[in-house]
C-alpha cells in the first residue's frame, strides 16, 4: 500500500485531530502537520523490552497509536499462569516464545503493522542494535535488567570535547512496573533527567529471612519453606538436579517437607500456593494494573515521538487499592550517580592492611549506591592487567578465589588505584577509585 | 510416630491460570467474580478495554448492548474490532473478539441501542451485577441512571476524549469487608488483657533471665513487662505523651543493651522491636471512624427481614462493641524476633481469643437472625470468622444518583473551584460537552473548520451551566480550546488507561474487596495527573 496515502485513511482520524491541530498544552516545538502521522507510520522505530503483562499491553497500545515499526524482545516462553493478563497468548501457545507469539498476533490483527520479535536476552544485543530506535520502552519485572538497559542508553550518549551533550544521541527510555494493584511509570531522558540508577533506592528491598532464623527459630510458614529450599534440598537433592520452581514434582517435594518441618514446630499455614509463592518469589499481578501502567507508558511514547503534548516529568505512581490514586513528581538526578554522571566513583578504605577483597565485593553488593549482584573485578598494576576476581567464569573463579581472603595491601593495591568492575546490572564496566584513609603502606 | 504427611494438592488448570490474581483477592473473591454478570453499553475502544480486563480474570458472563455498525474510525481506535468487519454489528464483532480471550467466560450481545432497550424491554438491565456505560448521551444516561438506582444495580459511566478521561461510579449502598489496607500496626491489646494472655505474660520476669534467654524473649513480653513497671511508677497510668513514651523506651533500653566485641553498646533485636511497638501498640486502637459510621448506620440499628447477612453481623458486632468497647481481634501476630516456642505459644493465645470472640459474635448474629425469623443458614460460622478478622477494615459507601447530579439546579463545587488548576474544571467542561452534543448533535471541534466557532459555543454553554449552579467563575480558555482540539477523538492509549481503572472498580464492586472510587474520577493524560471528587 502507498504509505503516503495511508495517513489519509479514515482509521487515523482520531490521531490526526491531535497531530494536525494546535493545542494550548502541546510541546513548544510542536508544529501541527500531517508529516507527524507520516513519521509515526513510516519511520519511527520503537523497542519494547519484555513481552509479558506490560509488554503485551504496550505492543497493542503502541500499534493502535499508529506505530508500525516496533521491535519486541523477551527471553521467556509462555506459561499457563500468564494467561490471566497476557492477552495476546492462548492456551495453545504455552511453551512458545512470548515475543514471537505477541508479534505474530499483532501483525495479524493490525493492518500494516511490522512487529519484529527477538527471542533472546537483552544482553545478547549490542550498541548498534539499541542505537537504531527512537524510543525504548520497558515492561520488565527484573530490576537488574532495567539497570542494564538504563546503562545501555546512557552509554549511547555522545559528549563533545567541551562536555556538551549531543542531543541527537539521546534515546528516551520509558519504564513501567507493577505489583498487584500498584504501579509506576517514568520517563528517562538519559543525561538530562534522573535515570534508573539515580533512583535505585525507590525499589523496595527484596524480602529475605536471616539464615539463623530459618534454621534455629522458625516462626512463620515462610521460614519453614525457605529452610527446605535452602538447606534440605541441597542436602537431600531428591531428583539429582537443581531446584526448578516451575517443576510440579519439585514443588510437591518442597511442600511435603515444609509441612513436615512446620508441624515439628507447631507452625500453621504452609499451603501449596504459599510454597510456590516463596520459592518462585511470585509477584501478584492482574490485568487491570498492567493495562493502566502500560497505557500510561504508551501515551508518553506517543508524546515523545510527536511532541503533541509535553511528556511526563518524570515519575508517576499509581495505586487503586483505595479509590484510584496517582501521584506525579519530578525525580531528581543524583549528583554522583554511578551511571549517568561522568565522575569516577570513590571508595574510601579505612585500613588497606585489614580490608580484604571480599570486603570490597560485600560493599559493592550491599551499599545502596551500588547494589550489585555478582561483581567481577580487574585492575592494572605496573602497566599490566591483573584479574582480581571473576565469579562468572568457572575456571577463572577457581584461579582467583584465593584473592578473596587477601588484604588490599597483599594484593598490591595502592591509594588511588582504579578498579574495573563488571556486573550483570550494567552493560559497561564501572570504574571505582580506592582512596585510603591511612596511607601507611610499607614500601616493598 | 509423626503424623502422616498430607499429600500435596495437585493444582487445577484454572488455579494455575488465575494464580497471580488469586494471591490478591483469594478463592472467595474469584468465586464472586466467576458468578458475576456484567453489561457493557457501547463497544467503543474504552468499552472493550474495560471488558478485556474483566474477561481475562474470569467474570461469569458479559452482554454487550450496542446498536452501531463498525466504522473505519472505530478500527483505528478499538483493538477488539477486526479489519474486515466494517459495516457489521459492533456489538457482535466485539463480543466475538473478547470471547477469544478466555474460554471460561460466556458472552452475548444485543444489536440495539441502550435507548431502545430502556424504552422497550422492561427490567432488562436489572439482571446484571454491574452495568458499564461509555459515550452515553444525556438522553440515555438520565433514565438509565434512575432505573438502576431504583433496582440497586451499580452503574459505571466512563468517557475518554482526547487526553481526558472520566469515570463516575453510581452505587446506592456498597459494603466492604476486606479493604486490604496497606499497613496496620499490630493489635496487641496490652491494656485489655484476658486471663490466658495475662497468665503467660506475667509468668516471665525479664530481669531474671540469662543473657541467652533474654535475647529470645518475644518483644510483646518485653513491652508488657516494662509497661507494668512503668504503670507501677506512675499511678497505674499508661504512657501517653511523647515524653512519657520516651521514659518507657529508656527503661527498655537499659535492660536490653549489651556490649559487642568492640566495646560498643548494642540493643538486642527483640528489644529494638519492643521499642518500636511503644509508639503505636501500647494502647488498644480506638474503633476507627469508618467502622463507627457503619455501627451507627440505620441499616445496622434497625434490622428487617430483608437485612443482608452483612448488616446482621454488623448488628452483632455493635452489641459486642457496646459491651466490651473493642473490636474482635485478627488473631494473628506479626513476625517478631523470638524463639519458636514462645512465639507459637503467644500466637496461639491470640488466636484462641480471636476464635472465642468470633464464636460470641456468631452466637449473637444467629440469635438476631432467628429473632428476625430468618432461616438458620443466613449466617455461617465461616462468614462470621472472616467478618471478625477484618472488622477493623469494614467500609461503607452510600453513593449518589447520577440523574440527581444532572438535574440538580445547584451543584456544590465551591471548595473544588477555588483552585484554578483543579481538574474539576475538566468535569465542568465535560458536562458542557454533553450539552453541546445534545444541542448540535456533534462533538465540539468535530469539523476541522469549526474549531474556533465551537470554542465560543462551548464556552457559552459552560458559562450557562455554571450560572445555573450559582457560580460566576470564568473558565480558562485554554482548557476549553484543548477539548475542542480533540473534536471527539478517542485515543487508544488514553482509553486503555481509563479501561484498566474502570475494570478494577468493577472488580471491587463485585468482590466486596478493596475500596471503590467515591464517586467521580478525572484523568488528565496531558500532565499524567488525576483527581477524585465526591459529587
Amino acid at each position: 500500500m502507498d504509505e503516503t496515502k495511508e495517513s489519509l485513511q479514515k482509521r487515523w482520524t482520531h490521531l490526526r485531530k491531535v497531530l494536525e491541530r494546535p493545542g494550548p498544552f502541546s510541546h513548544p516545538e510542536f508544529e501541527p502537520s500531517p508529516d507527524i502521522l507520516d513519521f509515526i507510520l513510516s519511520s519511527c522505530k520503537l523497542l519494547i523490552i519484555g513481552a509479558g503483562g506490560l509488554g503485551c499491553e504496550l505492543l497493542k497500545d503502541l500499534a493502535m497509536m499508529g506505530f508500525k515499526h516496533i521491535h519486541i524482545i523477551d527471553m521467556d516462553v509462555i506459561d499457563l499462569s500468564n494467561l490471566n493478563r497476557q492477552f495476546l497468548f492462548r492456551h495453545k501457545d504455552i511453551g512458545v516464545s512470548k515475543a514471537e507469539v505477541a508479534a505474530k498476533y499483532v501483525n495479524g490483527r493490525i493492518q500494516g503493522c511490522q512487529v519484529v520479535p527477538h527471542y533472546c536476552t537483552i544482553q545478547e544485543k549490542d550498541e548498534e542494535f539499541y542505537r537504531q530506535f527512537h524510543v525504548i520502552v520497558c515492561g520488565l519485572d527484573s530490576i537488574p535488567a532495567r539497570r542494564w538497559i538504563n546503562g545501555m542508553v546512557v552509554s549511547l550518549l555522545n559528549y563533545d570535547d567541551a562536555g556538551i551533550l549531543d542531543q541527537s544521541s539521546i534515546i528516551p527510555l520509558v519504564d513501567g512496573g507493577t505489583e498487584g494493584f500498584k504501579g509506576n511509570a517514568r520517563v528517562v531522558l538519559p543525561g538530562i533527567t534522573a535515570c534508573v540508577e539515580c533512583t535505585l533506592d525507590l525499589y523496595p528491598p527484596q524480602v529475605t529471612y536471616p539464615l539463623c532464623t530459618i534454621a534455629n527459630t522458625p516462626r512463620l510458614p515462610e521460614h519453614c519453606i525457605e529452610y527446605v529450599k535452602l538447606v534440605q534440598w541441597p542436602k537431600e537433592n531428591p531428583f539429582g538436579v537443581a531446584l526448578d520452581g516451575d517443576d510440579a514434582q519439585h514443588l510437591m517435594w518442597l511442600h511435603e517437607k515444609a509441612v513436615e518441618r512446620a508441624s515439628q514446630f507447631n507452625i500453621q499455614g504452609v499451603t501449596f500456593r504459599l510454597v510456590q509463592g516463596v520459592v518462585k518469589n511470585i509477584i501478584p499481578a492482574v490485568a487491570s494494573t498492567n493495562a493502566v501502567v502500560a497505557a500510561v507508558c504508551a501515551t508518553e511514547v506517543f508524546k515523545l515521538a510527536t511532541s503533541c503534548c509535553t511528556p511526563l516529568n518524570n515519575f508517576m505512581v499509581f495505586n487503586d487499592v483505595d479509590g484510584i490514586y496517582t501521584y506525579t513528581y519530578e525525580a531528581e538526578r543524583k549528583e554522583n550517580c554511578i551511571v549517568c554522571c561522568n565522575v569516577p566513583q570513590m571508595l574510601s578504605i579505612e585500613d588497606p592492611g585489614k580490608m580484604k577483597l571480599s570486603d570490597i565485593i560485600e560493599i559493592l553488593c550491599s551499599d545502596p549506591k551500588f547494589q550489585m549482584k555478582n561483581p567481577g573485578l580487574t585492575t592494572t598494576i605496573n602497566g599490566s592487567n591483573k584479574t582480581l576476581y571473576i565469579p562468572t567464569i568457572e575456571a577463572i573463579e577457581k584461579r582467583t578465589r584465593e584473592n578473596l581472603n587477601k588484604t588490599l595491601q597483599d594484593l598490591g593495591l595502592n591509594d588511588g588505584q582504579e578498579i574495573v568492575v563488571a556486573d550483570i546490572t550494567t552493560p559497561t564496566s564501572l570504574i571505582i577509585k580506592l582512596t585510603f584513609k591511612t596511607v601507611d603502606i610499607e614500601m616493598g | 510416630m509423626s503424623s502422616p504427611i498430607p499429600k500435596s494438592p495437585e493444582q487445577s488448570d484454572k488455579n494455575k491460570k488465575y494464580d497471580r490474581q488469586l494471591r490478591l483477592w483469594g478463592d472467595h473473591g474469584q468465586k464472586l467474580l466467576e458468578n458475576s454478570k456484567v453489561c457493557l453499553i457501547n463497544a467503543t475502544a474504552l468499552g472493550t478495554e474495560i471488558l478485556k480486563s474483566l474477561v481475562l480474570p474470569g467474570i461469569g458472563s458479559f452482554t454487550i448492548v450496542d446498536g452501531e455498525k463498525v466504522t473505519e474510525e472505530d478500527i483505528g481506535s478499538n483493538f477488539f474490532l477486526e479489519n474486515e468487519t466494517v459495516g457489521a454489528s459492533r456489538a457482535q464483532v466485539a463480543t466475538q473478539c473478547l470471547l477469544e480471550l478466555n474460554p471460561d467466560v460466556r458472552g452475548d450481545y444485543i444489536d440495539e441501542s441502550a435507548e431502545h432497550i430502556i424504552a422497550n424491554t422492561e427490567n432488562f438491565f436489572k439482571n446484571f451485577d454491574v452495568v458499564i456505560g461509555t459515550v452515553l448521551s444525556e438522553k440515555t444516561l438520565i433514565p438509565l441512571s434512575k432505573h438502576l438506582w431504583e433496582c440497586e444495580v451499580p452503574l459505571i459511566v466512563c468517557r475518554s476524549i482526547g487526553f481526558l478521561g472520566y469515570i463516575r461510579l453510581q452505587i446506592k449502598e456498597h459494603t466492604v469487608i476486606e479493604a486490604h489496607p496497606d499497613s496496620e500496626s499490630p493489635d496487641l491489646r496490652l491494656d485489655k488483657l484476658w486471663p490466658a494472655l495475662e497468665e503467660y505474660l506475667s509468668s516471665i520476669n525479664i530481669e531474671q533471665l540469662g543473657r541467652k534467654e533474654i535475647s529470645h524473649v518475644p518483644p510483646v513480653v518485653i513491652l508488657y513487662y516494662f509497661l507494668n513497671k512503668y504503670k507501677n511508677d506512675h499511678g497505674g497510668n499508661l504512657p501517653e505523651t511523647r515524653e512519657e513514651k520516651e521514659l518507657l523506651k529508656e527503661m527498655i533500653k537499659d535492660v536490653g543493651k549489651s556490649e559487642d566485641g568492640n566495646n560498643r553498646l548494642i540493643l538486642e533485636e527483640n528489644f529494638e522491636q519492643a521499642l518500636h511497638y511503644v509508639n503505636t501498640c501500647v494502647a488498644t486502637r480506638a474503633i476507627p471512624n469508618h467502622v463507627q459510621t457503619i455501627l451507627e448506620d440505620d441499616n445496622c440499628v434497625n434490622l428487617t427481614q430483608h437485612s443482608s447477612s452483612f448488616w446482621i453481623m454488623c448488628s452483632a458486632l455493635r452489641e459486642m462493641v457496646k459491651s466490651e468497647g473493642v473490636l474482635p481481634m485478627k488473631g494473628t501476630l506479626p513476625d517478631m524476633a523470638s524463639d519458636t516456642h514462645s512465639f507459637v505459644t503467644l500466637q496461639n493465645i491470640y488466636q484462641k481469643q480471636a476464635q472465642h470472640q468470633a464464636e460470641s459474635i456468631y452466637r449473637r448474629a444467629s440469635q438476631i437472625a432467628r429473632d428476625l425469623g430468618l432461616p438458620q443458614e443466613t449466617i455461617t460460622e465461616n462468614d462470621v470468622k472472616y467478618f471478625c478478622k477484618h472488622s477493623s477494615e469494614l467500609y461503607l459507601i452510600r453513593g449518589s444518583c447520577i440523574a440527581d447530579e444532572y438535574e440538580k439546579t445547584s451543584l456544590d463545587l465551591t471548595s473544588y473551584l477555588e483552585d484554578p488548576d483543579s481538574l474539576i474544571f475538566y468535569y465542568v467542561i465535560l458536562r458542557g460537552l454533553e450539552r453541546f452534543i445534545n444541542e448540535f448533535n456533534a462533538y465540539p471541534g468535530q469539523m476541522d473548520d469549526q474549531v474556533e466557532p465551537d470554542i465560543l459555543k462551548l464556552k457559552g454553554i459552560i458559562g450557562k451551566l455554571l450560572n445555573e449552579w450559582g457560580y460566576s467563575h470564568v473558565l480558562r480558555d485554554e482548557k476549553v480550546h484543548e477539548v475542542c482540539r480533540y473534536g471527539g477523538a478517542e485515543l487508544h492509549s488514553v482509553s486503555s488507561i481509563l479501561g484498566g481503572c474502570a475494570a478494577q472498580e468493577v472488580i471491587k464492586v463485585i468482590t466486596n474487596q478493596y475500596k471503590p472510587l467515591n464517586n467521580t474520577f478525572i484523568y488528565d493524560a496531558i500532565n499524567s495527573t488525576s483527581a477524585t471528587f465526591c459529587l
